[in-house]
């Protein structure tokens, strides 16, 4: 593409123009602004267009206002799938924080084989969703899991079934989801404790405050926008799971355990209601737009802020 | 003919004018100092001329052709930056002949050339290195390598000295000076630090808030300031400032600033036509003298320095500071009479700042 | 004070250990045969070990399947790796490219474009799935390696930038100047200078796409159609579909094989895995 500025590089004492590199940058944009602007936000508003019609196998453009929406609204596996990403991201994003946070904190005590904790931590996370959800199935299978080995054990009466249950399948996906997570937190948090200026450490210690004290009151507080960003990755790939629920649970046992990912994959792909996936999808859309707008915003203005300088 | 010419350069960011028809004429060979405080439009003005900056009006003028369109490249300078700005991947010598690959020169003359330079700045042993295995001064040297093998009309310098340390600096000042003399081209430098600009430069330009306040020789611009900011900007420590007006004193003239008349024997014969007027007395420290006939002062601290002695007076109510030589002692709170020398002070404009001889 | 310190890494032993336990339950599962996994517990280690369930996940089983396919994973290893190697050149150039230019290039707009790639990351891919689906349909590549490989691309595009152009950004300004004093154009500025710059930083994004590319689900499954399946979706199909009574030993000796490539990669990078998650986080 910039072959002929190549040529024309010598010092061009004639005064001529040349091919100028700040187009060769123009055109070097060409292809993710195209991926951008068709694939991202074009293709959104295809799926909008698409949820405002009657389509079921294949798109077809005889638009019914928003019948689509007032269906998903009936919809009661839509309003579990709902309820069950409420359930599962509070659960998750919950764990996820709270034993990430406890894991970065022992492992910033200054102890010895810092780098082996880690590395064990941060394990699960580079195994995908599919992994971690054939795994999980089977550690929690009734028969042969878990529950058989602790009965083994001694313990008779243990229950642990709830892959199976109805009620209970829901809070099994968290369990996965935390263990798989739980290291991005910590590496997350550890990265924030890490840039506490030590001097406050010093100043604890000459003022002999006890240190559970330093961390509840001062280093807490200091690390609010790290736990903003914690909460909204985590947010953001709560609203994605669908690999996790299709290999752990399948959406089961029936509906119980569905989220609203796969709902919308399940009727654009499986069900032929590609109306009603798009409209479940949509809103899937702007409940992440509601979650992470405040991020965008304080990305941006930092963005702002950075280069005043 | 390898001078650098500014025709009614002006640069505006977003409707903001921050530098207005700069007019600017530097011959070849002349060591030109762009100086002033941060902020001046200094560094703005040295990126405009390499064109890394493109003007919002006017022209500038590379050894006779308007390069104002022209890349940075094609212009036929040659830069060298204060942070070194070496490509910390490359060896020294791909550092130096980088320029020169990029213009297509066959690789076999490109290693001459750079172990040319090499020999010249002495930096031979260096070649193979990586620059963060230099110390900062070595780091200086290959970056005036890279400028000095692309053989350039003109060489650019955006305050090249400011990250070494005091003794290294005076050292490369030293060599840089050589250096000019030795190639004989035409160098633009911008620095804040007047030393730099009195020992090194053939032309000093005074900039502040975008305007030229003065384009003159060294000596000129420390003896004759074209107006306060240059007065007060050049010399450390700074020239004392005096509010009051001229007066007839017998033969000759005398300042009065409310200490009593301050003779000021020595003043040019065109002084008598202010006489009457109000005017600002600028006095650097060594233009003041202790001297029993002089006006009364007090004495509020004194600085040795080791060769001389700064004195902190007050005098009717002004601070002013004295140089003198080490042996004289003051006590702190103590009198002493000062006298000005009246050949060598400036005097401006109250309201304008404007020299007024 | 001491007593802390046993606590401290008391704890610390706990976590390591309930991390680890599903590790090691499904290495060990894997190398049990099917009568010591009905009579035993999952937390022992296996008394006969034998790689069979490893050879039947990788081969497959043929008396368990009909039709002419044994079911193995061997096959999707291949697809997977076809899939991988492309991608993860385009999406980390095409990233670095982008990335360069919107941090180093000043134009117009490069900063609401970043923007918009920012967001776009954020965006569930079931939004823009069936658009998707058209297109990569019209242009004649469904179901085909070339079609996963690009839609992983669009994918990755946004992260790669990111990366990338956030570590041009803290360039020092001089260098570039000297570059372009240089007479350094578009390209050589980019493969000369800011290239061989960001090599740690082309590390990270290179380990953190093979992760991801890898361990992708939803893309394979809706994009590979039959002869493009990676790993992940015929480990699932394999775990969900077997007749009679499941081999959880195959299960897991598959599950083990499919996790092993983004194991090793992890293991080997060491800290630059670490670094990369923290810095490239934003991707869910």
């Amino acid at each position: 593409m910039a072959e002929p500025a190549q040529g024309a590089l010598k010092p061009s004492h004639d005064g001529r123009r040349r091919w100028r590199p700040q187009w060769t940058a123009k055109m070097a944009l060409i292809p993710a602004m195209t991926i951008t602007i068709v694939c991202f936000y074009g293709f959104i508003i295809w799926t909008f267009v698409i949820s405002l019609t009657r389509s079921r196998l294949l798109p077809v453009y005889k638009f019914t206002g928003f019948d689509q929406y007032i269906r998903l609204f009936a919809n009661e596996r839509w309003w579990t799938a709902m309820q069950n990403l409420a359930i599962h991201g509070c659960l998750f994003i919950g764990g996820c924080v709270v034993f990430g946070y406890l894991l970065a904190i022992l492992i910033d005590r200054g102890i010895k084989a810092e780098g082996m904790f880690r590395t064990i931590f941060m394990l699960p996370l580079s195994m995908s969703f599919i992994v971690t959800g054939v795994i999980w199935q089977w550690v929690m299978n009734p028969g042969l899991g878990l529950q058989d080995a602790v009965r083994e054990l001694g313990w008779t009466t243990f229950e642990f079934n709830w892959i199976v249950r109805q009620d209970r399948s829901i809070y099994t996906l968290a369990i996965a989801g935390v263990w798989q997570q739980v290291g991005l937190c910590m590496a997350l948090f550890l990265a924030g404790l890490r840039n506490i200026d030590p001097n406050i450490w010093k100043a604890s210690r000459v003022d002999g405050i006890p240190v559970w004290r330093v961390y509840f009151h001062i280093v807490t507080p200091m690390m609010r926008t790290v736990f903003f960003t914690v909460f909204i990755l985590m947010s953001a790939i709560v609203m994605k799971a669908f690999d996790l629920v299709v290999a752990l649970t399948g959406g089961g046992p029936g509906f119980s355990s569905d989220l609203p990912a796969r709902f919308v994959v399940d009727h654009i792909l499986n069900r032929q209601e590609l109306g009603l996936g798009a409209a479940g999808a949509f809103v899937l859309l702007c409940t992440v737009i509601a979650v992470i707008s405040p991020y965008i915003h304080f990305e941006l203005r930092k963005e702002r802020g950075g280069r005043g300088h | 003919m390898n001078g650098v010419e500014l025709r009614g350069v002006t640069k505006a960011y977003s409707g903001l004018t921050v530098m207005e028809n700069i007019n600017l004429e530097i011959e070849d060979g002349a060591f030109l100092v762009l100086l002033g405080p941060s902020g001046c439009g200094k560094s703005t003005l040295l990126n405009m001329i390499a064109g890394l900056e493109p003007v919002t009006d006017g022209s500038i003028h590379i050894a006779g052709r308007d390069v104002t369109a022209l890349e940075p490249d094609e212009r036929d300078i040659a830069m060298v930056f204060q942070s070194y700005a070496l490509y910390p991947t490359m060896s020294v010598r791909r550092n130096i002949g980088f320029g020169l690959k990029m213009r297509g020169m066959p690789k076999a003359d490109i290693d001459n050339r750079v172990g040319e330079i090499g020999e010249l700045l002495q930096i031979s042993p260096l070649l193979d290195r990586k620059p963060s295995q230099l110390s900062g001064g070595q780091q200086q040297r290959v970056a005036i390598g890279r400028a000095l093998v692309r053989e350039p009309s003109v060489f650019l310098f955006d305050e090249p000295l400011s990250n070494l340390d005091a003794k290294l600096r005076a050292d490369m000042r030293v060599e840089l000076k050589r250096l000019h003399e030795r190639l004989g081209r035409t160098i633009v430098y911008v620095t804040h630090d007047q030393i730099e600009a009195m020992t090194l430069a053939t032309r000093v330009v005074v900039l502040d808030k975008g305007h030229i306040q003065q384009a003159d020789t060294p000596e000129n611009v420390y003896r004759r300031p074209a107006n306060r900011f240059v007065a007060s900007f050049v010399g450390a420590p700074t020239m004392n400032f005096m509010d009051g007006k001229l007066v007839q004193y017998g033969d000759g003239i005398a300042f009065d600033g409310g200490m009593g008349q301050l003779p000021m024997a020595g003043l040019p014969a065109k002084a008598r036509d202010l006489i009457g007027q109000s005017i600002t007395l600028g006095a650097r420290p060594e233009h003041l003298m202790f001297d029993d006939t002089g006006v009364n002062a007090r004495v509020l601290l004194a600085e040795p320095t080791g060769p001389d002695q700064y004195v902190r007076l007050t005098v009717a109510g002004t601070e002013v500071t004295a140089r003198t030589g080490p042996e004289q002692q003051f006590k702190s709170g103590g009198d002493a009479r000062i006298m000005v020398d009246g050949a060598r002070v400036s005097l401006f404009d109250p309201q304008s700042g404007r020299a007024m001889l | 004070m001491r007593y802390n310190k046993i606590a401290l890494y008391g704890l610390l032993c706990v976590a390591a250990v309930l991390i680890l336990a599903p590790v090691f339950i499904m290495v060990s599962t894997s190398l049990k045969s099917m009568d010591e996994i009905r009579n035993g517990s999952i937390f022992t280690l296996p008394v006969d070990p034998g790689f069979g369930a490893w050879g039947k996940a990788w081969f497959g089983d043929c008396a368990k399947t009909l039709g002419e396919k044994c079911g193995g994973l061997s096959s999707s290893f291949l697809t997977s790796v076809k899939i991988v190697i492309p991608a993860l050149f385009l999406s980390v150039g095409l990233g670095a490219v982008t990335g360069y230019t919107l941090a180093v290039w000043k134009m117009k707009g490069a900063n609401i474009m970043f923007a918009a790639l920012l967001v776009g990351m954020f965006i569930p891919p079931q939004v823009t799935l069936y658009p998707l689906i058209i297109m990569v349909r019209e242009l004649g590549i469904f179901g085909s390696i070339p079609g996963l490989v690009l839609v992983h691309v669009i994918w990755g595009v946004a992260f790669t930038t990111m990366m990338f152009r956030n570590f041009f950004k803290t360039v020092p300004q001089d260098l570039l100047k000297a570059a372009r004093i240089d007479g350094a154009g578009f390209w050589p500025l980019f493969w000369y200078v800011m290239l061989p710059l960001s090599l740690p930083i082309l590390g990270v994004a290179m380990i953190l796409q093979f992760t991801y590319i890898w361990n992708d689900f939803l893309l394979g499954l809706t994009f590979g159609g039959r002869s493009g399946q990676p790993m992940t979706v015929a480990l699932n199909n394999l775990v969900g579909s077997q007749f009679g009574e499941k081999e959880y030993n195959v299960n897991m000796a598959a599950t083990m094989l499919t996790a092993l490539p983004t194991l090793a990669v992890y293991l080997l990078s060491g800290r630059l895995f670490v670094r990369g998650i923290a810095a490239g986080a934003v991707k869910g």
